[in-house]
């Protein structure tokens, strides 16, 4: 367990009063929405950011709207931190407790609320899984657009708390352009409404703010998301190229042409051999990088979109041209992509970057992040979202070696800051959680962090909605 | 009264530092193109962004572009068309409705969340910003977000400032996104529908596979106005796709063929297309040089006609639908109807309504905006206060003037 980065002190307040706050919620809450058993509360303690865990003071999992503010209202009132959590499967710590605080777990909400097919809208309660909001509507034509590796377990929760983007956010858009409204708890059990079915908000944008606000602005506890009408046809493609640096100037030219793919992913050489292990799904293993490239509409389409593309390709010497022939064969690209992260994992520990760079810089960061590597004795994979700049380096290392750990994490920062001096940013769909936290203010001045706290104030003026996360632990008392 | 128009992103913080140690309000113009949208900010010192203009960095092959905020969007759109580019969100022009004159600016753009007809499918003037540059209530500079795609780096500010009317902030920069221009453009018109006859058009239109982009009804009080006239007899239900010339044709065959159960079916096509979605945009009907109050109402798409009919009960109204149904444009013929519109509004599933144009008299007892919830208007203004402690910028624009 990796050490660097700090979690605020637990308040000696709250840790004192534990058996008299598990009374308390015992009270509010119905007798299976509450875990407080100190073995029960090892799976809360820590999220798909492993290497840190703390093991919280309990763990509410209400299932109305109505339990969720009773429970904020209590631990506004005694000043007790709250940490709220979907599926756990944050990649940036978002969803790690702290000792002192009561995890507000929503995925016991997961009941789909409303389908209205004429106004094109679901309103789901917030533990609903991403992908169960497409299962849903899927028969009759319809899909939910932003779609995380992650979508099978991830809940719509989490998904606006880290404005979670995804493999086809190129064309159809991250979680901010496709929330429609929410239904919230505010810190002090208030609960209110943003948006609805209809667009844009009536005074300041309030749903835009907390979409991607990690839990520190109020809980989400239903959302109205956009439905789409799924497209006729989508066909992935394979293209494999020499090298990284080719596959990246492919799609920064692509992007230029003024084609716009459902999606463009890139896979480096070891990202493809250990996807490929794992999937079966056919990837070329003689080419040093892979981008699969989606397309959609009908035949005609279809063929014309990847006619364009080929030809910008076969520009940049691409080695290899592979069309699927069906359905399952188009499944299993996707599966071989999308458990990336997964079958990473069944070979070695890694964590993943998630930084975003300008398309004209890809070619450069990723030169750039292999000498990184190469300078702490490292190894990665790089396995991405090209098409809007969205990198993800998943640097591989011994997690029983505390030295290799340290490693890791300091190369991984290298890598991050690299992304914000090429123009980029620090995360493009994790979100900052613990882990980029520290970084923040490598992409931002003290007047821009004290700003953003300060409007964070507003919402949470004691600090107790996911303290330990996204800014600082120092100078928050600037703001 | 003074003019004030800042060349520099420091010289503007100064100003702003002196009037807020002063406490002296301050009203924030672009090219006041919407000038009589909100309360009155009669007498206040006028600061402009027309001085800092200019494009700072357009590199088409990222889709991106990062402008001054007082650059004249006439600039900006010249330089995105030069590169087969656009804004996907189709801002509007106030000046024909509103009968005002001036120069659209990029930052007033992005101040007002000003979209248009590809709004419903493409996102609105907030979801294609990226990043921006302003000047707090403090003088302090602020930069939120970034020049690229995907940012989830701390608390999204960038919307807030979207919107907001500059009651939070100077806007001095702004990057956002574009994406290339649709090669054609054609438009499906299904003639002769009612209101509820047309809202399930266009409801069946955008459950197809054919990516429609337009989806607008124009009753026949208003259809006249459109195309010089030259729109087929009957109601008009628009229907826009664009693509690439081969994928458009094959589109609208489908769509055509689909909508034939609805009504007469006929096709307009590229110039005549773009000028009837530029009416539609702007708003042309209501370009009448009246001051009958003019309201935006948005709401869901299969209430707007509800709430049409609903109104009609108690008062002379005209309108015409936009974002297949959802944005409701309308004019009263005599009083504004705020608390009857707003009612409807309420009890058809909430929105909301502006009432984008109205005599001095009517604006003066009208909230132009709409009236937020108590606990959602207290957040509002905690927020309000941490960007502009003293409120000083546009006091009241948004809230009336009684806040």
């Amino acid at each position: 367990m990796s050490e660097a980065i700090k979690f605020l002190d637990p308040r000696p307040s709250v840790l004192s009063r534990r058996k008299d706050i598990i009374a308390d919620l015992i009270d509010l809450l119905p007798p299976e929405a509450l875990v407080h058993e100190a073995r029960e509360l090892v799976p809360f303690e820590t999220d798909a950011f492993v290497a840190y865990r703390r093991v919280p003071l309990a763990v509410a999992l209400p299932q109305t709207t109505a339990e969720v503010a009773a429970v904020m209202k209590y631990s506004h009132r005694y000043g007790i931190p709250v940490v709220p959590r979907g599926a756990g499967t944050s990649l940036s710590g978002g969803a790690i407790p702290q000792e002192d605080a009561v995890v507000l777990g929503l995925s016991r909400m997961t009941r789909i609320l409303d389908i209205d097919y004429a106004n094109r809208t679901a309103t789901v309660q917030a533990g609903v899984t991403n992908l169960s909001i497409s299962d849903a509507v899927s028969a009759d034509g319809y899909f939910y657009a932003p779609d995380p590796s992650s979508q099978l377990a991830c809940t719509i929760g989490g998904n606006i708390g880290m404005n979670s983007g995804g493999a086809h956010c190129l064309k159809y858009g991250v979680t901010t352009n496709n929330l429609l409204g929410v239904k919230m708890v505010l810190v002090d059990g208030t609960v209110i409404e943003l948006g609805g079915k209809y667009l844009d908000a009536a005074g300041y944008d309030l749903l835009g703010l907390v979409c991607g606000s990690e839990g520190q602005l109020g809980i989400v506890t239903e959302a109205t998301v956009r439905l789409i009408a799924k497209p006729k046809g989508a066909r992935p493609v394979l293209f494999g190229f020499e090298t990284s640096e080719e596959a990246g100037a492919c799609v920064a030219d692509v992007i230029a042409a003024g084609i716009i793919p459902v999606a463009i992913e890139f896979m480096d050489k070891p990202a493809i051999e250990i996807c490929e292990a794992f999937a079966k799904a056919g990837y070329p293993l003689d080419v040093g990088a892979l981008l699969i490239v989606e397309v959609e509409g009908s035949e005609a389409e279809m063929d014309a979109t990847l006619a364009s593309i080929v030809e910008i390709a076969r520009r940049h010497g691409v080695k290899t041209v592979r069309e699927c022939q069906s359905a399952t064969e188009a499944a299993l690209i996707w599966k071989g992509r999308k458990s990336a992260f997964g079958a990473t994992g069944r070979i070695s520990d890694y964590i993943c970057m998630d930084g975003t760079v300008p398309l004209s810089q890809l070619s450069y960061v990723l030169k750039k992040t292999s000498e990184i590597i190469d300078r702490f004795g490292l190894r990665v994979a790089n396995v991405f979202h090209a098409g809007d700049g969205n990198m993800h380096p998943l640097i591989l290392f011994n997690a029983n070696d505390p030295e290799d750990a340290a490693r890791a994490e300091a190369a991984g920062n290298e890598i991050l800051k690299l992304c914000v001096d090429a123009g980029g940013c620090l995360t493009g769909e994790h979100g900052v959680g613990i882990e980029k936290r520290d970084l923040m203010r490598h992409q931002y001045s003290e007047a821009d962090l004290a700003q953003q706290m300060a409007v964070r104030a507003a919402f949470d003026p004691q600090w107790i909605l996911n303290p330990s996360k996204v800014f600082p632990l120092e100078g928050r008392n600037a703001a | 009264m003074i003019d004030m128009m800042p060349a520099t992103e420091e010289a503007a913080a100064d100003i702003i530092r002196g009037h807020a140690a002063a406490g002296r309000p301050i009203a924030i113009y672009g090219g006041n193109t919407r000038s009589g949208l909100g309360s009155q900010l009669a007498g206040m010192d006028r600061l402009r962004s027309a001085g800092l203009s200019g494009v700072v960095a357009y590199n088409p092959g990222e889709m991106v572009m990062s402008v001054r905020a007082g650059t004249p969007l006439a600039e900006v759109e010249a330089a995105l068309e030069e590169n087969g580019q656009m804004m996907a969100f189709e801002p509007m022009d106030h000046r024909p409705a509103m009968g005002t004159s001036g120069v659209p600016t990029i930052g007033g753009i992005f101040a007002a969340n000003v979209s248009g007809p590809r709004r419903f499918v493409a996102g609105a003037a907030r979801d294609s910003l990226l990043g921006v540059r302003f000047i707090n209530g403090k003088g302090e500079l602020i930069a939120a977000g970034g020049r690229v795609m995907k940012n989830v780096t701390g608390l999204d500010l960038v919307k807030l400032m979207a919107g907001s009317q500059g009651t939070l902030g100077f806007l001095t920069e702004v990057t956002f996104k574009v994406l290339p221009r649709p090669k054609a453009s054609a438009t499906i018109v299904v003639s002769g529908l009612n209101d509820p006859q047309a809202a399930a058009a266009m409801a069946t239109a955008m459950s197809l596979p054919v990516e429609v982009s337009g989806a607008a009804h124009l009753p026949q009080t208003v259809k006249a106005r459109f195309l010089g006239g030259a729109l087929p007899e009957g109601e008009a239900t628009v229907l826009r796709l664009e693509g690439l010339e081969a994928s458009v044709a094959v589109r609208a065959d489908k769509l055509a063929a689909d909508m034939e159960r609805f009504g007469a079916v006929s096709k307009i096509r590229n110039e005549q297309s773009h000028v009837l979605w530029r009416e539609i945009r702007d708003v042309m009907p209501y370009a009448d040089g009246t001051q009958r109050p003019l309201w935006r109402v948005s709401v869901a798409p299969t209430a707007g006609h509800q709430l049409v009919a609903a109104l009609r009960l108690e008062a002379g109204v005209d309108a015409y639908y936009d974002w297949q149904g959802g944005l409701v444009w309308m004019r009263m013929e005599a009083d504004a109807e705020a608390d009857a519109l707003r009612r409807y509004i309420k009890a058809l599933g909430g929105g909301h309504a502006t009432l984008i144009r109205a005599s001095d008299r009517v604006r003066s007892a009208v909230a132009a905006f709409e009236p937020l919830d108590p606990a959602v208007a207290l957040l509002s203004r905690h927020v309000k206060e941490k960007l502009d402690p003293k409120g000083i910028f546009n006091p009241g624009k948004m809230t009336g003037a009684a806040s």
